[in-house]
């Protein structure tokens, strides 16, 4: 296989104020001209203005073969964003190299150049120009553009009077029927509804599939997962970790840089409850009793509540509610623990967990409220949303409900279910 | 195997002040076309009088020019009817004005795309000055009009006009590249333009005739462009006898010095752009 691109020591450096304040004005640089003179005597102090530098990229040291499917995570800021800028050459960087073998093609925020006062039509061209497409490569796939973005009769309206949508959806459409050698992708899936994200999505697995290298930064781990067969893990600007997407995205979640799998209130007074009750910590644990926030598809998943009781006396009720990522409420879930149950509790620390069964959730982000109730009259003394979160991944090895199906699996849950099979030969055939 | 040659790009940083990539540009020329035909038709649509425009603000800068500086204060103009002489003077100028206006913004206007796709950057200001160029062609057929009811026959020289409107539109993009890479670092130059293009026109022999000026003063003059450009036009169409060629070599040299400048200097801080901008 050959190579794509292959990076040596790639960095970018910025100065804090050039970050902040963005362009000059003419009278700082009149300014620094009057001041030249002394410059000498000041570059002693202005060495310790060094201070003010951030390597928003250092040392970047890679190769990716051509073909290959690479996911960058890290946090905001990590240096993610730079690199595609770098790569796609919107911006130079300060040292380093990089050889880049092929067409780059740039899903950089989609539809930026698109004119408002101009059609649909007009702005196919257009932004396939600015994708650096030719008029003759444009036209050749004009057709299949449309068909794609389903604007359809809207072709020759202007794009002003365009919803978001369709405006997200041509723009993807060009950007898509680009046939770059090599896609950089950034966010493209923040933005649209649902819906459309999911056919984005799609589409991006068919050009992987397809063969080409893709390079794809998402704050969606499980779309990283999905697509990608490796990742690269950036950390305040440098490369930390580079290996099989899940392995390294897994590494990435229990760093505890995205998802929170633990949350813990080392000084009880300022913990959330009341003078009955306070949670002391929430946590996430795999089947085998560890606190991680990436769970495999296949196992169970416990919600742990710790919490203190400070009055003798009270039923209580912990209770969590999970979420997805869409924003929607799978489930609410009570403590029905015999042993505790209607019994009034005295004062001490609690641990009471909830498990959430393996096979049940669909891949994706999670989320879990915490509620701790008193009965007899039912108050609310705890009430936290979003306390804990974690994901739930498909290693893809075939024994969860996906089977040997890869590709976008719908729905909010994914319970494995008993299939049975009857056979018999056909009427016909039995005579 | 597919036996197709890709493309290597190798990225770097560019040491010292590198040198215009032309070829780039030429590649990208599709995204030029369609540059230029989107500044067109957007401004078309957009406005009412559409083409009208092109030909109004050179006809009404004519007319007060004429009432003022032809009747009232009666400037010389070479023997020619005034309002023809300054109409002709005022066509590249509008052309080269109106580009300076459009290209100094072109870069910070379009900031959303700098910092969000590659091309190559010279295509944007290069298209601003370009668009112009229908304009142009507009308010210039006006001339013909005019030199027939004035009664003003061109001569042989008219072979050499296309000289003088490509020298104004080198003096254009010149400008253009300096003023526009500029303005992304400084934004001061939205505020200086509008003065400096009234100083320019007024220091361009547009509204009276370089003859007033003796030599050697004429051809040290012509450091200004323009007066090339204008003065060189004049002669090719109406056919003055001011015999320009000093100047005209002058002006040259400085559009040509101003282009290549400009080219560097917008080299050296296109890398910057999208971290400017």
């Amino acid at each position: 296989m050959s190579c794509a691109i292959r990076a040596e020591g790639l960095g970018k450096r910025y100065q804090i104020g050039q970050l902040q304040s963005g362009h000059t004005t003419l009278r700082d640089g009149l300014l620094a001209l009057c001041r030249a003179p002394l410059r000498a005597a000041r570059r002693r102090a202005a060495a310790a203005q060094r201070d003010n530098e951030i390597w928003a990229l250092n040392n970047a040291t890679f190769e990716i073969k051509a073909g290959d499917v690479v996911g960058l995570i890290g946090r905001n800021g990590a240096g993610k964003s730079t690199l595609l800028k770098i790569l796609s050459r919107i911006t130079e960087p300060t040292c380093g190299r990089a050889e880049v073998n092929g067409r780059v093609g740039s899903l950089l925020e989609v539809g930026t150049g698109f004119h408002a006062e101009l059609t649909g039509r007009e702005n196919i061209f257009l932004y396939g120009a600015i994708l650096g497409m030719h008029k003759g490569e444009i036209a050749r796939k004009f057709d299949e553009i449309v068909e794609f973005s389903q604007i359809g009769k809207f072709l020759d309206t202007p794009v002003k009077h365009y919803s978001s949508g369709m405006h997200m959806r041509l723009a993807f459409s060009v950007a898509a029927h680009l046939d770059p050698e090599i896609l950089l992708v950034d966010e493209v899936l923040a933005v649209g509804d649902s819906r459309f994200q999911r056919k984005c999505l799609n589409k991006m697995e068919d050009v992987a599939h397809g063969g080409r290298t893709i390079i794809f930064v998402s704050h969606n781990i499980s779309a990283i997962t999905r697509i990608c067969q490796r990742a690269i893990s950036l950390e305040e600007g440098r490369i930390i970790d580079d290996g099989v997407a899940h392995e390294v995205a897994s590494r990435y979640m229990t760093r505890g840089l995205g998802t929170r799998a633990l949350r813990e209130w080392s000084d009880l007074r300022h913990a959330p409850g009341g003078d009955v009750c306070r949670l002391a910590a929430v946590r996430v644990r795999d089947h085998a009793g560890t606190v991680t926030d990436t769970i495999d598809i296949r196992e169970a998943v416990g919600i742990e509540i710790e919490y203190e009781v400070l009055e003798d006396g009270h039923i209580l009720r912990p209770d969590f509610h999970l979420w997805n990522d869409d924003g929607i409420r799978l489930f609410a879930a009570l403590d029905q623990d015999q042993e505790w149950r209607r019994r009034r509790r005295p004062a001490g620390r609690f641990v009471s967990t909830g498990w959430i069964p393996g096979n049940f959730l669909a891949e994706g982000h999670f989320f879990a409220d915490v509620n701790i109730c008193v009965l007899d009259p039912e108050i609310s003394l705890v009430r936290e949303s979003s306390v804990v979160s974690f994901q739930v991944v498909d290693s893809m090895e075939g024994d969860s409900s996906r089977g040997d199906f890869g590709g976008h699996f719908a729905g909010v849950v994914r319970p494995k279910l008993h299939w049975t099979t009857d056979y018999s030969l056909a009427e016909s055939m039995v005579s | 195997m597919s036996t197709v040659v890709q493309p290597t790009t190798i990225i770097q940083p560019t040491i010292g002040w590198g040198s215009p990539n032309i070829g780039e540009l030429w590649a990208h020329r599709d995204l030029v076309y369609f540059l230029i035909w989107r500044d067109i038709k957007v401004r078309y649509k957009q406005t009412v009088l559409g083409a009208g425009w092109a030909v109004m603000q050179p006809v009404l800068t004519m007319a007060v020019f004429s009432l003022f500086f032809g009747k009232l204060v009666k400037v010389p103009s070479d023997g020619l009817p005034y309002a023809l002489f300054t109409y002709v003077g005022l066509v590249p100028w509008t052309f080269v004005a109106n580009g300076l206006m459009q290209a100094s913004n072109s870069l910070v206007g379009s900031s959303n795309l700098l910092t969000k796709v590659y091309f190559p950057r010279l295509a944007i200001p290069v298209a601003a000055v370009i668009a112009g160029a229908l304009d142009f062609v507009f308010a210039f057929s006006l001339v013909f009009g005019m030199m027939l009811y004035y009664h003003v026959a061109p001569g042989a020289y008219i072979v050499f006009v296309p000289v003088f409107v490509l020298l104004s539109v080198l003096v254009a993009l010149g400008v253009s590249l300096w003023l526009s890479a500029l303005h992304v670092q400084y934004r001061d130059v939205k505020y200086i333009l509008p003065f400096f293009l009234q100083f320019w026109m007024f220091a361009t022999p547009i509204a009276y005739p370089s003859s007033l000026l003796h030599e050697p003063w004429r051809t040290l003059y012509a450091i200004n462009p323009m007066v090339g450009a204008v003065e060189g036009l004049r002669w090719s169409l109406l056919g003055t006898n001011t015999a320009p060629g000093a100047m005209v070599l002058v002006s040259a040299v400085i559009a040509i010095l101003l282009l290549a400048g400009g080219a560097y200097y917008f080299r050296r801080m296109e890398r910057t752009f999208a971290d400017v901008v």
